[in-house]
């Protein structure tokens, strides 16, 4: 029964994309989007519209510019997503009718965005020529452009932009070694707040799904940037810091991404910068409380929905292999090889299924979780990003 | 410094050589999937500077591939030796000059 309730809804899809090639003005088949998601194709500027519970591309939409690096964040509905392209591109796709709503070029070069918590604003961070220009999410209006000027004066790149709650957002100055908060509150005008010396060469923050704790990891020493956003009295503090306790810091061919790191009830799993470790901070002292031997140097750290698991996979050149950390022992419990060039992980809402970008191969894996097995898989271009719109619903978009 | 510019010098001198190292047609995948990670698919730029043929204009092929042999300490530009001979590095340099092939 359920089966052909699937294939209905994939008719009706259907339908509607024909309506739409043709120009007919046809009423629009029922459809719902929260088992909707983009596969971002890096090299041809095109992203995938995919559904995880047929599991199945519905349709590509062309013309988003170059998304080496892209990612996206989602409407309250479900509707929208924003796509953050690295040539500075901000598109607004509609999911329902698999085409591009909105684009605007915002500046020369962007590494990410958030939407607000009431889904009014979208925000991006800037690499050129920095800063974080803010946009109204249905029209795409400018509605802030907020430089980041350093204590030095210069501009710097900003990374890890996270929303937190009261229409605010977090992000870090690379270059600067600050990281700021813009509070838009009561309006179009921000209330910045900054923090200073939080340490060289932050690359990329994210907060706890509790919107509690910020990090910013480091590449110009070995340690976190942390602030605690649940005190009065805010300070950012450095966590891990030591990690690698005199060891020679490797080469890093692939800066780690904090995006979806492992958070369990009581442990935080983040990527080691320039070592084959994944370090686990314990959440209630944020101490350093292991660093977890793995296959390779960690990219993303991604936590089964429940936490008790993290899936891992690795920089240039061992990025053919994904490792299993199993959260209570904080040991890795199993390898495998989805296939070459893994770029991606991501998680279905409860954890049952978890899509894989291998984009050597051009495809995308599907495996149950339990029996870490595969079970099918989609055609792709150069697949990276897999960002399903359930994503709309939690905190730090 | 100089070993390293009397090796160059060798390796324009004898053209042989540049069919030598890694094929053409994966450099060209390396440097636009993986350095593009940080430099832009576009090699526009991104947390490590711009490659374009402009950007690069007033910088040597041979300082060009010493950096991408031996990185560029306290930066996140890694060491490329090992992974790609001093012929690759050389080739890939010259290509960005010019123009990077896609």
């Amino acid at each position: 029964m359920k089966r052909r309730a699937f294939l209905g809804s994939g008719l009706a899809a259907g339908a509607l994309f024909a309506s739409n090639a043709g120009g007919r003005a046809e009423e629009p088949a029922p459809r719902a989007t929260g088992c909707l998601g983009l596969i971002v194709e890096r090299a041809s500027g095109s992203v995938l519209l995919i559904d995880n519970v047929r599991r199945a591309a519905l349709g590509r939409i062309e013309g988003l510019g170059d998304l080496s690096h892209a990612t996206a964040v989602f409407s309250p509905c479900e509707r929208y997503s924003y796509v953050f392209g690295r040539d500075g591109g901000l598109t607004r796709i509609d999911l329902l009718e698999s085409r591009i709503d909105k684009r605007v070029l915002q500046s020369g070069n962007s590494i990410g965005g958030a939407i607000s918590d009431d889904g009014r604003l979208v925000a991006v961070a800037n690499y050129t020529p920095g800063g974080v220009n803010v946009f109204d999410a249905d029209t795409l209006a400018t509605v802030a452009s907020v430089p980041a000027l350093g204590a030095d004066g210069k501009a710097s790149k900003t990374v890890g932009i996270v929303a937190l709650p009261g229409r605010r957002f977090i992000y870090s100055l690379y270059d600067a070694g600050e990281i700021w908060i813009a509070d838009f509150g009561d309006g179009a005008t921000p209330k910045l707040t900054k923090f200073g010396n939080v340490g060289r060469l932050p690359y990329d923050g994210n907060v706890t799904s509790d919107a509690r704790h910020y990090l910013a990891g480091l590449f110009g020493e070995d340690g976190f940037a942390h602030i605690d956003l649940w005190v009065p009295d805010l300070k950012c503090e450095r966590v891990g810091q030591g990690y690698f306790g005199g060891q020679q810091r490797l080469p890093v061919y692939k800066m780690p991404h904090l995006e979806g790191w492992g958070q369990s009830a009581n442990d935080l799993l983040l990527p080691a910068c320039g070592a084959h470790e994944v370090l686990a901070v314990d959440l209630q002292t944020m101490g350093l409380k292991k660093r977890i031997p793995t296959h390779g140097q960690p990219v993303f750290c991604v936590a089964r929905p429940d936490g008790r698991e993290v899936w891992v996979n690795f920089a240039h050149p061992l990025n053919d292999i994904v490792q299993i950390i199993d959260v209570p022992t904080l040991e890795v419990v199993h390898s495998f090889a989805p296939g070459p060039g893994v770029m991606h992980l991501e998680f279905t809402p409860r954890g049952n299924e978890i899509w894989i970008s291998a984009r050597d191969a051009d495809k995308v894996v599907v495996m149950d979780v339990r029996r870490r097995e595969q079970i099918a898989e989609i055609a792709a271009r150069k697949p990276s990003g897999i960002l399903f719109a359930s994503r709309a619903h939690r905190l730090g978009g | 410094m100089s070993r390293f510019a009397a090796a160059v010098f060798a390796l324009l001198c004898l053209p042989v050589f540049a069919q030598a190292g890694t094929p053409r047609g994966k450099l060209v995948g390396l440097v636009r999937q993986d350095c593009g990670s940080c430099h832009g698919l576009t090699l526009k730029g991104g947390l490590g500077p711009a490659l374009l043929p402009t950007a690069l204009a007033g910088k040597s092929v041979e300082g060009l591939a010493a950096i991408i042999l031996d990185g560029v300490p306290g930066t996140p530009m890694p060491p490329w030796r090992g992974e790609l001979s001093p012929e690759d590095a050389l080739w890939i340099a010259q290509k960005l000059k010019e123009g990077f092939p896609q």
